[in-house]
């Protein structure tokens, strides 16, 4: 079937940005902040609680988080319902918003809101998902990383994670945080807050879901502070203050990272990553590839959520660029041996 | 499509209604959309029924439109007068309407409210947010679709409504015009209905998408539905429903269908596609005859409606274009 010429191009899509955060983290102060800013572009803006946003002139829509379970044998495949009816209520406004910022409950788990993306198809045609950003409290998240597993979810699911009320601790238990973030998720963009002063770009348009974007894949040693703007994105600096940092290991949520240096075989590689994600897509809840097939010049980019799995090939291999293939995966008691014993029985 | 297609094309009247087109309808005769930028198009007036809002959903009965808002409006425009505000829910987002002989029923999340003729309003809370909703043809009940079944609700009586259950996302609901079966789109690119004599379960399966328009032949034997890139009309004639029957298809093309709607009077169905294109297919030899030729940039078909007598079909689409074709004699 010819692809519908209606269909808009990923450019056309509206992004979407989920908003992230333990109860009383700032997710609010993060929002009110982004609104009141003059970026000179019109929000539509979901939230649990009205009332909170001190915002006029915003399209402000009430959701209840509607987490519904898809009839598709697959477990873990939530959807958020309410998001699929809101999002087509305001497809009839188009051209009146240029994105949309999804505000979660301080008690919710990202990956329905993520999943929606990837499973409805009438989504899919209009929105696209920018980034999941988690605020997080830098004096009481080390207690909840222990005592509430939403707030260990939501720091493993994040694309950006705001460090925020810095102010409220000393440096040493900020380092300690941080190194519990990072013991977590090694990948996201964290950046120092206080009341959530970040730069407007640091939260929106990350374009993190896109594959197009998935450049590399190298854990961030180095927290953007508020006083960082070099925000460059090869990565180049990494290692810088790797050497203060304390090491955490997280009892329950960890990352796995695996390396080859080689091209895989795509008749080994495509079944592995596709039974895997099967068999543990209820522990994983984030990952990410970029592969070297063997017989293929171009570089193959994947990314999922859970058992749902994306992924393309993206742009060829450059000649001085050493053909190599990196998985990552965040989540919940992951078997380190057993992810990385079978991502090596792919190599070509 | 051969070459030799009949077309009707040359009778049809374009409309510039200017916004997404979320129901189109004939009041007393005179053609209606009701429109995403809040106005409603009465034959070349534009009433704003919903100032700054947007319609996100509507029914008529053929004498009112019923609009609900994205600015907490249910608002009834008839064929002649101005609009008249029926209820006000403080901004919260009407999500679904239904209408029958003056009664009206709607829901906010998870309120769902019922109207009737003489203006009682009464309330009920589902389990979850109401999505589509539909008016039993006998007595006073009002169909509920929701998350895991369907509620069968009467407005005027204490008891709990009854409820239709299965497991799943419910979008939009139907009941066959002799009351015998209920039909529900779900999240899950399927169709799922019961009868309603022993709330017997049946599932259609099998769609690429999800079916979001539904319509009913004359004689109540056949259900059109969207969602494939056929026409897929299910037989309802037997007391089985389309229990362990095929399916008939007609209007088969490489487009999704977004929009159908049944001749009142003949087993002609009017089907509109996601690149704007429009058919009339008989049921009985699937002969098409082209209403709009494919227009891609101007949307997908989004409301399509028959006058109460056949002569004259309107339709619209996602991205405001409209059109009005009068059946030469």
């Amino acid at each position: 079937m010819a692809a519908p010429l209606t269909e808009n191009s990923s450019a056309d899509k509206i992004p979407v940005t989920v908003l992230t955060g333990y109860l009383g983290a700032g997710k609010t102060t993060l929002l009110n902040r982004i609104l009141s800013e003059p970026h000179g572009k019109r929000y539509a803006v979901i939230v649990n609680e009205f009332g909170e946003i001190g915002i006029d002139n915003e399209l402000v829509v009430g959701a209840d988080e509607e987490v519904f379970e898809m009839n598709n044998g697959c477990i873990c495949c939530t959807v958020r319902g309410d998001l699929i009816r809101i999002i087509e209520g305001l497809m009839k406004r188009k051209g009146k918003f240029d994105a949309i910022i999804v505000e979660t409950t301080g008690l919710a788990d990202p990956a329905p809101v993520a999943q929606t993306f990837f499973v409805d198809e009438d989504v899919q045609k209009v929105a696209r998902l920018d980034a999941v950003v988690t605020v997080a409290d830098a004096k009481w998240l080390s207690a909840r990383l222990r005592d509430a597993p939403e707030a260990k979810n939501q720091i493993a699911f994040a694309d950006v994670i705001i460090l925020n009320k810095t102010d409220l601790v000393s440096p040493a238990e900020l380092r300690e945080v941080e190194a519990r973030i990072r013991a977590i998720n090694p990948y996201a963009r964290l950046h120092r807050a206080q009341k959530c002063n970040v730069e407007i770009a640091e939260v929106l348009e990350r374009r993190a879901f896109d594959l197009e974007r998935i450049l590399d894949i190298e854990p961030e040693f180095l927290t953007v502070d508020e006083h960082d703007h070099e925000h460059d994105h090869d990565h180049a600096h990494h290692h810088h203050e790797h050497h203060g940092l304390k090491h955490f290991h997280d009892e329950d949520m960890q990352s796995i990272s695996a390396r080859y240096e080689g091209d895989l075989d795509p008749n080994k590689f495509m079944p592995w990553i596709n039974q895997l994600t099967q068999a543990l897509g209820p522990s994983i809840l984030r990952c990410k590839g970029i592969v070297a097939l063997k017989g293929d010049p171009k570089r193959f980019v994947f990314q999922g959520v859970h058992m749902m799995l994306d992924g393309e090939p993206q742009r060829e291999w450059k000649p001085d660029e050493k053909r190599e293939s990196k998985v990552v995966f965040i989540g919940r008691d992951l078997d380190e041996e057993l992810i990385r014993k079978g991502f090596f029985n792919c190599a070509a | 499509m051969g070459e030799d297609q009949v077309s009707l094309t040359q009778h049809v009247v374009p409309i510039e209604a200017g916004a997404h087109v979320v129901h189109a309808a004939f009041l007393d005769g005179q053609p209606v959309l009701a429109l995403g930028d809040g106005v409603v198009w009465v034959n070349e007036r534009r009433v704003v029924a919903h100032p700054e809002g947007a319609i996100l959903s509507a029914a008529n009965d053929g004498k009112w439109l019923v609009t609900g808002g994205d600015d907490g409006r249910l608002v009834a425009t008839g064929s002649g007068g101005p609009s008249e505000p029926l209820a006000d829910e403080k901004g919260n987002w009407i999500d679904a309407v239904a209408t029958r002989e003056g009664a009206v029923a709607w829901s906010v999340a998870k309120q769902i409210r019922a109207r009737d003729s003489g203006g009682h309003v009464k309330s009920w809370t589902a389990p979850t947010s109401g999505r589509g909703l539909a008016f039993l043809p006998k007595g006073y009940r009002v169909a509920v679709a929701h998350y895991n079944g369907v509620s069968l609700w009467f407005p005027n009586a204490a008891a709990e409504p009854t409820l239709l259950e299965w497991k799943g996302s419910h979008l939009d609901v139907t009941v066959s015009p002799d009351g015998r079966f209920l039909v529900t789109s779900m999240q899950e690119n399927s169709l799922h209905g019961w009868r309603l004599s022993d709330a017997r379960n049946m599932r259609m399966t099998g769609y690429p998408g999800k079916t979001r328009s539904v319509s009913w032949s004359h004689d109540g034997n056949w259900l059109a539905t969207s969602g494939a890139d056929a026409c897929v009309v299910w037989p309802f004639k037997d007391k089985d429903g389309p229990m362990g029957k095929a399916p008939r298809e007609c209007g088969v093309r490489p487009q999704r269908i977004t929009q159908v709607a049944f001749h009142p009077r003949a087993l002609v169905v009017a089907v509109g596609y996601a690149d704007g294109l429009v058919l009339l297919c008989r049921l009985g030899d699937g002969a098409e005859i082209l209403v709009r030729n494919s227009t891609p940039e101007a949307g997908a078909i989004s409301a399509l409606a028959w006058d109460s007598k056949g002569s004259r079909l309107m339709f619209g689409t996602d991205a405001g274009a409209a059109g009005l074709l009068t059946l030469p004699a």
